[in-house]
């Protein structure tokens, strides 16, 4: 079943008088339960990309189908919600709140999602990601790979449709790194849709489907080995 | 998001800063605290004046003379005054139904001695009544009498005070005083009534016969050539009366003096009521207007808030960047940085409030040590007042920054810093 539809969709930045096209012309579908990643050059607009997905960003033009809805026109507070309950996001530099425990982390997309039993949903996501007798440590006094797990967790505690990971390893040295490609694959393998924007090949190489853009356009969409 | 979840993650934020919070809180605390203070101290000067006013006896009317010609409320005053009162018109109000009494009264201040002491004392000259009219009780001897008044004797009653001044432990009944040169014999020591009038004691007076006064002491003429009566104090059977026996005085008084038809009366009657209403009206006027120059500290204060919150969300960018992602709407944002500024705001206030209070103590500590005695008193009302006045402070200066913070895109606060 298709998750999301993507059909030529076009993000216009307006830099003074020149207008720059971050993507022109998208369409691609991406269906429940896939891992891929999205690759390409600094200033190809996979960022921009994964800001649209994400419902960070509008498109300029065309239609972005999430679920059977049309997510392109929708208002500020109606993307908080999609964000809230089918998003995950994952972060190069973590974005945690540095102050907060690991749990209370955890728990922040919870607090704008509603419902209740908060703690125990939180601490089934860091058992999840192999943390749970981390929670009460605030993120300075974890290591990069464990800051980056509590992240994990945090895209996960809602149930996401999809989870977003922009350059996920790209702070980690490479035992942490191989680490975090582990959750993301065992996510995978329990029915999770996992998106991974990343300029390294071997992480793009672990993924079933690799999108290459170049210059805001699909230039090969395909099996990874076929790389 | 619910508000209590919205008021943990404020209170937190202001906890994390906690020398911030509280220097941006003084603002707060310095304006609530001044403009509590000056109101606590306005109700208790009008507490303390209109039960002074309220001892002399609120069954009392006051005859005083106007100057008809004056413009405005400008009659009673110095520049204006006129003497159209005697002891005659005095004599006939005391003959109106429902007039228990009548005290004409001039009074002046004079040096009184004994031995090597002097004083400058209030002296004044009424009848017999003064003392049910001012409710004196006497410690010794005997009051002024209506003989004594009849035959200008030279006696005088001290007040307490004034006796202990001159006196010390001697006890002063049968000595005789000087006031104005003019020798007088003590017959009488009234008892500590404690209270004062703007600054002037109630016991520091030294009555003497009005006939007396008006023939030894402070000669004084109306127009007419007669001996000037200041004021005539009139004691009503009761409130019930009061509306009749005021018109009676006018009716009399009209008539003696005579005037006719659209002729403007030449004195005016002043209830006791009125009295303390016109007292609370300038106590109340006077401290609406120092606490409105001491709310210009509340502006301060509100604007040190803003600045404040400006600061924390252009801090917080990345944070406010991390919450939009994961689920935060706009409105989640916007409760968040108002409630950090109301929480600032209000407990500001109450600190403000403890603050103020205390120093309207040591006003009171103050006033009381000077000779006035005052108690400051704190209603309800204020604390309502300031309460609800910080919140709006609150409210007002963070609604500009919790909009900013609102507002932000999350894309471009994620990538902030």
């Amino acid at each position: 079943m298709e998750l999301i539809e993507l059909e030529n969709v076009t993000k216009v930045y307006r830099m003074g008088e020149v207008e720059v096209y971050a993507l022109n012309g998208v369409s691609l579908s991406i269906k429940q339960g896939e891992m891929l990643s999205i690759v390409g050059t600094s200033g190809s607009g996979k960022s921009t990309m994964l800001n649209l997905l994400g419902c960070l960003d509008r498109p300029t033009s065309g239609r972005y189908m999430l679920d059977g809805i049309d997510v392109s026109r929708l208002n500020d507070n109606r993307l908080a919600e999609l964000r809230s309950k089918k998003f995950g996001f994952v972060f190069q530099d973590f974005n945690l709140l540095s102050r907060a425990t690991a749990l209370s982390n955890v728990e922040l997309p919870l607090v704008y999602s509603g419902g209740g039993s908060k703690r125990q949903k939180a601490m089934e996501a860091l058992e999840r990601v192999g943390l749970g007798k981390r929670a009460r440590h605030k993120p300075t006094e974890l290591s990069g790979g464990e800051q980056q797990r509590v992240a994990i967790a945090r895209a996960l505690v809602n149930s996401p449709s999809l989870i977003l990971a922009d350059e996920p390893t790209g702070n980690l040295d490479s035992a942490s790194t191989e680490e975090i490609i582990a959750i993301f694959q065992q996510l995978h393998r329990e029915g999770i849709t996992v998106a991974i924007v990343t300029h390294e090949a071997d992480i793009a190489a672990k993924t079933q489907r690799v999108i290459r853009l170049r210059d805001g356009k699909v230039a090969s969409d395909g099996k990874a080995d076929s790389l | 998001m619910r508000f209590f979840e919205a008021l943990v993650i404020s209170i937190r934020s202001l906890f994390a800063n906690k020398m911030r919070s509280v220097l941006t809180m003084l603002g707060i605390i310095i304006g609530v605290g001044a403009v509590i203070a000056i109101m606590a101290g306005g109700r208790g000067m009008e507490t303390a004046v209109t039960s002074t006013l309220k001892d002399l006896g609120t069954d009392v009317l006051y005859v005083q003379p106007v100057n008809p010609d004056a413009p405005g409320a400008a009659g009673m005053s110095p520049g204006y005054a006129i003497a159209t009162l005697t002891l005659d018109d005095s004599e006939a109000i005391a003959r109106i139904p429902g007039v228990l009494g009548v005290a004409p009264t001039n009074e002046n201040f004079a040096e009184v001695t004994f031995g090597g002491e002097t004083l400058n004392s209030m002296i004044e000259g009424s009848t017999a009544e003064f003392q049910t009219m001012s409710n004196y009780e006497l410690a010794s001897g005997q009051f002024i009498t209506e003989r004594n008044v009849a035959s200008r004797d030279s006696v005088v009653v001290l007040g307490s005070t004034t006796a202990e001044n001159l006196f010390g432990d001697e006890d002063p009944v049968g000595q005789r005083v000087k006031i104005k040169d003019k020798r007088f014999t003590v017959v009488g020591v009234l008892a500590t009534k404690g209270g004062s009038m703007f600054g002037f004691s109630m016991d520091e007076i030294v009555v003497v016969p009005i006939t007396t006064y008006q023939a030894r002491l402070f000669t004084q003429r109306t127009p007419g050539g007669e001996d000037a009566v200041q004021s005539i104090g009139v004691l009503v059977a009761g409130p019930e009366q009061m509306d009749d026996v005021r018109a009676d005085i006018e009716t009399t008084l009209r008539r003696r003096h005579h005037l006719t038809g659209d002729d403007k009366n030449d004195f005016s009657i002043v209830s006791m009521e009125q009295m303390i209403g016109v007292f609370s009206q300038i106590t109340g006027v006077v401290s609406i207007f120092l606490a409105a120059i001491a709310s210009i500290g509340l502006l301060v204060a509100s604007i040190g808030i803003m600045n404040i919150m400006l600061v924390s969300v252009t801090e917080r960018t990345r944070e406010i960047g991390i919450r939009k992602a994961v689920g935060a709407k706009r409105r989640d944002i916007l409760l968040q940085f108002l409630i950090e500024a109301a929480a600032l705001s209000l407990v500001g206030g109450a600190a403000g409030i403890v603050f103020g209070w205390l120093l309207s103590l040591v006003i009171s500590f103050a006033a009381t040590s000077a000779g006035f005695p005052l108690e400051a008193t704190l209603s309800p009302l204020h604390v309502i007042i300031a309460v609800g006045v910080s919140l709006v402070i609150g409210l007002v200066s963070g609604i500009y920054p919790a909009m900013r913070a609102a507002r932000l895109n999350p894309i471009d606060a994620l990538h902030y810093g």
